[in-house]
């Protein structure tokens, strides 16, 4: 009985150990070893025939190089911060787009509702790469948002949005939409009409009720979809790839940069190292929302 | 009704120069095609406790959402104090509501809860908190102020429902079946105490239930309501001894129908009712004047019905039967008897004596008789 619990809970444990604590040690490994013309790239490289003579030469051979480096050129700080900034901005756009969808959603009449959530669910199905690529198509100069626009007469020039800010934010708001309109919805759903009634049986006029009711009642959601776009968004490396261009800087790119560019992996595994202990910030944050959540609703 | 002793003078609607708080004009209320309010004129008058009654879909839940202004009367005109409130959005009448489900703000503590209301008036801050207190003292509250809702028991909640509710101090009261979530104990503990908080406040409270044993106990007046029509508006005594109709009757408590045709009248109100080929005619009071040979129907409560193995002398109407069933309830037992006809007449006698001394049992021929004023006489 002992021995087949063991084995139950051991399953989960091994999991983890094979795919997340084996390669994270290795990726730090990396990150703490020096560049190197050979394959694969980096030194030392651990020689097990050697006995405990290699060992002690393969520990001698670490060193926080890398990370000094990148303190050394103010690329990568401003790659960080710039990654923040484009993550937190567009989490906040995510809100103001998903939060009225959200809503909408749980507003309408219950033979509406899987029909939305399937709108919503619906782009998933098709590859995310190719998604985003379609927005080069409706982006560029000859686009199809500047067709229309000059069709319609709106513009006379073409915009420029592709390769800008503007196109990476497009890009993380319409691919992490679902992620921040989900729980946001399932917090609205449970939302008792009668409350906003009593509301507004107490005074509130419809706005004021919504205010000082539907949004505290729907904060848990809210926390957790901001937590579910900003999480990816920080390290995206595609939608800037794609939709950026060079003038936008993001750490996902630079990582990608270091890696097949310069073939550097030490730099490279020393930059994921640092944007993983930057995420273990918000992570920790939410998974305490999400645990204050649960206590709440037991 | 001991805890009412103004009960017995307070009667508005028995007085003419009486002005109602709320008149309802010709109300109608439709749900597209569906009629839920029909045509209705009801008056309730200041402090009353007037409770509308009625079975599930009857309209009463509909009557009382357009008091407090979530629904618009399709037809017709709804004033509070002689002002039309039917264009008044809800957040500006002087009515408040306890919900069925109270709807208390989850993510409120019960002293914000009865706050809420307060807040968005214009009161000061030493007044809502002085306001809040007197609620919480009200309806027992104080040890439980810094508690949210989900920390407390289904009985506290109730009655932070109706502090909050009445913490604006409204004209109308408006209660949503407010004890449907209680167990029966409780429930009945809490009847007292809303009259008790009713009488302290001097607020007019409208109650919806369909629980007639409620209704009778904590109203001054019932309504009765059907198919979206209200049948009768009386106290709970009138309503109980004299039904206007076969529903009513049937509606509140128990009592047996029997129907026939009517007789020309023999002695003074009185009518005779023809009931069965061969049987003597049965009396009592007709509720509405009935013409001869007009179908009726006479109802006549169980525990109005003396039940005697001998004949009893001096009694117009006696019938004999054969005992059917004994529902034993503690402390009444009503009998089941068969007649010779088919009828079936439930009988009720107090159990003053141990059960084992019961004078009639199973099988057993007995007589079923009733005085004259006992029973009442209504169309059908």
């Amino acid at each position: 009985m002992n021995i087949r619990r063991l084995l139950v809970i051991a399953v989960p444990y091994l999991w983890l150990l094979a795919l997340f604590l084996v390669p994270f040690g290795i990726v730090l490994k990396i990150s703490l070893s020096d560049l190197a013309i050979a394959r694969p790239p980096y030194t030392p490289y651990l020689d097990l025939a050697a006995g405990l003579a290699g060992l002690k030469a393969f520990f001698a051979g670490l060193d926080f190089d890398n990370f000094v480096f990148l303190t050394t050129d103010d690329l990568y700080w401003r790659a960080y911060l710039s990654s923040l900034w484009i993550a937190l901005s567009s989490t906040a756009l995510a809100l103001l787009v998903g939060y009225p969808i959200a809503y909408a959603m749980s507003r309408a009449t219950p033979e509406w509702r899987p029909t939305l959530m399937m709108l919503v669910i619906l782009p998933f199905w098709t590859s995310f790469l190719i998604r985003v690529y379609a927005w080069v198509g409706i982006l560029n100069t000859e686009g199809v948002l500047n067709q229309f626009l000059m069709l319609t007469g709106v513009i006379s020039e073409p915009l420029t949005i592709l390769n800008t800010r503007t196109a990476v934010y497009i890009g993380i708001v319409y691919t992490y939409l679902p992620f921040m309109v989900l729980p946001i919805y399932a917090t609205l759903d449970r939302l008792d009409d009668a409350l906003l009634e009593a509301a507004e049986d107490l005074g509130c006029s419809r706005l004021s009720a919504f205010w000082l009711v539907t949004v505290p009642l729907s904060k848990q959601g809210i926390i957790a979809g901001c937590f579910l776009v900003f999480i990816p968004a920080i390290g995206e490396f595609v939608i800037p790839a794609l939709l950026g261009g060079s003038e936008t800087l993001m750490i996902g790119k630079v990582l990608w940069d270091e890696f097949f560019r310069n073939r550097d992996w030490p730099v490279a595994s020393a930059v994921a190292i640092v944007l993983l202990l930057i995420l273990l910030i918000p992570i920790i944050l939410f998974q305490r929302n999400e645990q204050k959540q649960r206590e709440a609703e037991g | 009704m001991a805890t009412m002793p103004a009960n017995e003078d307070f009667a508005p609607w028995d007085d003419p120069s009486a002005r109602a708080l709320i008149t309802f004009r010709n109300v109608t209320k439709r749900f597209g095609r569906f009629t839920a309010i029909d045509a209705i004129d009801l008056a309730i008058y200041e402090r009353e406790f007037f409770a509308l009654l009625g079975p599930s879909g009857c309209g009463k839940t509909t009557l009382m959402r357009m008091l407090a202004g979530f629904e618009t009367p399709t037809e017709g005109a709804i004033e509070l104090a002689g002002r039309d409130i039917v264009p008044v959005p809800p957040n500006r009448r002087e009515v408040n509501m306890m919900f069925q489900s109270y709807a208390l703000f989850p993510h409120l503590s019960v002293w914000d809860n009865i706050a809420f209301g307060l807040r968005r008036s214009a009161m000061g801050r030493a007044d809502i908190a002085a306001r809040v207190e007197e609620m919480l003292r009200l309806t027992r509250l104080e040890p439980f102020a810094r508690r949210k809702p989900h920390q407390i028991s289904g009985g506290q909640r109730q009655r932070v429902a109706l502090a909050r509710s009445l913490a604006k101090a409204p004209k109308l009261l408006l209660l949503d079946e407010p004890l449907g979530a209680l167990d029966k104990k409780l429930r009945q503990e809490t009847q007292f105490e809303l009259m008790d908080i009713q009488e302290k406040t001097g607020t007019t409270f409208v109650i919806v239930t369909h629980d007639q044993e409620e209704a009778m106990t904590v109203a001054s007046r019932v309504a009765v309501m059907d198919h979206g029509r209200i049948v009768q508006v009386d106290t709970p005594a009138r309503i109980y001894e004299s039904p206007n109709s076969v529903y009513v009757a049937d509606f509140i408590g128990d009592v047996n129908i029997i129907e026939g045709t009517a007789g020309a009248s023999s002695d003074g109100p009185n009518l005779a009712v023809h009931w069965a080929e061969g049987q003597q005619a049965l009396t009592g009071p007709a509720r509405t004047p009935l013409a001869g040979g007009q179908r009726c129907a006479l109802a006549i409560r169980p525990e109005k019905i003396a039940i005697s193995g001998d004949r009893p002398g001096g009694m117009h109407n006696v019938v004999q039967g054969k005992v059917l069933d004994i529902a034993y309830l503690g402390n009444v037992s009503t009998y089941h008897v068969e007649l010779p006809t088919g009828h079936v007449l439930k009988a009720q006698t107090a159990n003053t004596r141990r059960i084992a001394r019961r004078s009639h049992t199973w099988d057993d021929t007995v007589w079923l008789s009733w005085s004259d004023t006992a029973s009442v006489v209504l169309p059908v």
